[in-house]
């Protein structure tokens, strides 16, 4: 049963990896930048789900992970004449790195103050990127960045975009079904408990962060590779939140909810922005009916409502 | 007072006084943050919109009423209880249906309440720069020991500081309202349960939170020039006074608000280009040592 259930989820994701993969050849240039920033986007929402859904950690500010990455590897690139390949490594790095520094410095608190502190100390790094005009380029950011011949076309950037994010949602999900995962699980549900049977809280919260703040600094570091650019307001703490709404408007309960509430947020945002400039009216209302609606998010809801019909038959 | 202050060059001094008028402004707006996470627990990101809706209300008010002095004092009742009635009324439709859920939920309404809000400001007064002008009486300058120009307006703001201060501490500590508000931050149960109509509490608590954002808003409009946009960093700013000082507790927001505005202009002093940064340092450093913050908070 479970064996047959296993091969038949298989077949689903070689399926959608098969139909990503074709998109170049039937899509215009504009889409397949759009499915790019979407598999980006919703690798950084996975990350952030990976603490924030999975681990019960208020991960308030997120965006500084993938801005992080982003600099790391446009800075790389750009003041050192290393290879570029080198950069998409330093990125996720520097990402993880201070992925751990906020850590160590906000995992002594609980829930609401883990939450405001880290959205604080995310917030000075923002202040100081768009400060150091000398070396990050302030709030102009940096354009024009060289990259490696094979992934500079739309094309191959798409390519690249598409390999990185599903190697790093497969070791995300490696990492969630591993008995670390189980033990964040735990950690979320009873921290309590937890301590109790000898787990060590901070200690595996710590590295869920630093992990997360690398699968974070992956997505940014492919933003370069996709866009071309950096800029400040990529880790303004309004970025954060959206994607704390993309897990919500997905469902933070299924591993694929923040990639799906991805993909409809940016979807939306492309389409209403190219109606009116009050893109940010339509994205609250959207927020305040899935908070009052759809607390499980889309996935959640498909789950429960298949469920009940599996059950009326 | 030249022996006094003989290590002070003026300089220093008339920065200090600069923080301190700022400060002001930090500590109005953030004791009404303090106040709504105290007692509600609601991390309300929307406050900062609403110190900028106040902001916008006071220059509409102050122009409505020919712009003088006169439209100053009543932008400064009106404009406060404008965004008071705003928030009874998101209160109300929305928030009091949340409380019992997670506090990620309550944040993240807040937040889109903060989008809302910032676009029905676009939409309303456009994104122009507005400027709200000094009353004619607190216009000029005074000289301070001996020869330093200080603002008259600054001065009315260091006044307004305290006095706020004090009815605050008298509204949770001498009022009815104020000690059942204390009680159900701590256990809104147990307050329920002897008969008190805790839903209206934090309806009561809620508005006044927001009016002192409000009024935030009003008392900064004369100093800067009003804008979209004002909110997002003050927000983040309050946050961290909120945290510093020990959520829920007015004082603490007195002293958190003191450290930030203090740093931050002494640091600018010190080093122009990353005078940001000092106060978030000065955060990280209190809250190494006390990871509540300084003062006792109610939960």
């Amino acid at each position: 049963m479970t064996g047959s259930f296993l091969r038949k989820r298989s077949l689903w994701v070689i399926a959608t990896l098969v139909v990503l993969f074709l998109f170049p050849v039937f899509l215009d240039r504009f889409y397949v930048y759009l499915a790019a920033i979407i598999l980006l986007t919703g690798l950084c929402a996975t990350s952030l789900n990976f603490v924030l859904g999975y681990g019960g950690v208020y991960q308030f500010h997120h965006a500084v992970f993938y801005g992080a990455g982003a600099y790391g590897t446009a800075l790389m690139i750009l003041k050192t004449g290393l290879s570029p390949w080198l950069g998409f490594i330093v990125g996720p790095v520097v990402a993880a790195m201070l992925g751990f520094i906020i850590g160590l410095i906000c995992v002594r608190l609980s829930k609401l103050y883990f939450g405001m502190l880290q959205i604080s100390l995310g917030s000075l790094v923002w202040a100081i990127i768009y400060r150091w005009y000398s070396f990050t380029g302030g709030d102009d950011g940096i354009h024009g960045v060289p990259l490696p011949d094979i992934i500079s076309s739309p094309n191959g950037g798409y390519y690249f975009t598409l390999i990185v994010t599903s190697i790093s949602m497969f070791v995300l999900y490696r990492m969630i079904k591993s008995p670390f995962g189980s033990a964040l699980q735990g950690i979320r549900d009873n921290p309590v408990r937890s301590e109790m049977i000898g787990v060590n809280v901070r200690l595996q919260q710590l590295l869920a962060l630093t992990i997360a703040g690398f699968f974070g600094g992956v997505a940014g570091a492919l933003f370069v590779v996709v866009d071309n650019t950096v800029f400040p307001d990529m880790m303004f703490w309004t970025v954060s939140l959206e994607l704390v709404i993309m897990c919500l408007l997905g469902g933070w309960l299924s591993y694929l909810g923040p990639m799906v509430g991805a993909a409809i947020i940016v979807l939306l945002r492309t389409y209403i922005s190219g109606i009116t400039v009050y893109w940010a009216l339509a994205l609250g209302i959207i927020m305040m009916l899935v908070i009052f609606f759809l607390p499980n998010g889309v996935l959640g809801y498909l789950d429960r409502f298949l469920k009940k019909k599996a059950r009326a038959r | 007072m030249e022996n006094v202050l003989g290590f002070i060059s003026p300089g220093i001094l008339s920065q200090i006084l600069v923080g301190l008028s700022r400060t002001v402004i930090l500590f109005i707006v953030s004791s009404g943050l303090s106040l709504i996470l105290g007692v509600l627990r609601i991390p309300n990101v929307a406050h900062g919109s609403l110190y900028m809706i106040g902001a916008f209300m006071a220059y509409t008010v102050s122009h409505l009423f020919g712009g003088g002095t006169t439209g100053f004092w009543v932008a400064l009742i009106l404009a406060p209880l404008g965004v008071a009635a705003l928030s009874f009324v998101a209160e109300r439709s929305l928030f009091q249906f949340l409380y019992e859920r997670e506090h990620l939920m309550l944040l993240l309404l807040t937040f889109a309440l903060s989008l809302v809000f910032g676009d029905l400001v676009k939409l309303i007064w456009g994104a122009e720069y507005r400027s709200v002008p000094v009353p004619s009486m607190f216009q000029g300058y005074i000289n301070l020991f001996g020869g330093l120009p200080f603002p008259i307006y600054s001065f009315f703001l260091l006044v307004m500081g305290p006095v706020i201060a004090i009815l605050l501490w008298l509204l949770t500590n001498k009022t009815k309202i104020g000690k059942i508000s204390r009680a159900a931050a701590v256990d809104r149960e147990m307050v329920g349960a002897v008969g008190i109509n805790v839903n209206w509490v934090f309806a009561i608590v809620f508005v006044i939170g927001c009016l002192l954002a409000g009024l935030g808003g009003v008392l900064v409009a004369p100093t800067v020039s009003v804008t979209l946009g004002m909110d997002h960093t003050l927000i983040m700013e309050a946050f961290l006074i909120v945290i510093m000082g020990g959520l829920g507790n007015v004082w603490g927001a007195l002293l958190g608000a003191l450290i930030f505005g203090l740093t931050q202009s002494l640091g600018i002093l010190i080093w122009p280009q990353f005078g940001i940064v000092f106060p978030y340092c000065a955060v990280v450093v209190v809250l190494i040592f006390r990871p509540t913050g300084i003062l006792r908070s109610t939960w």
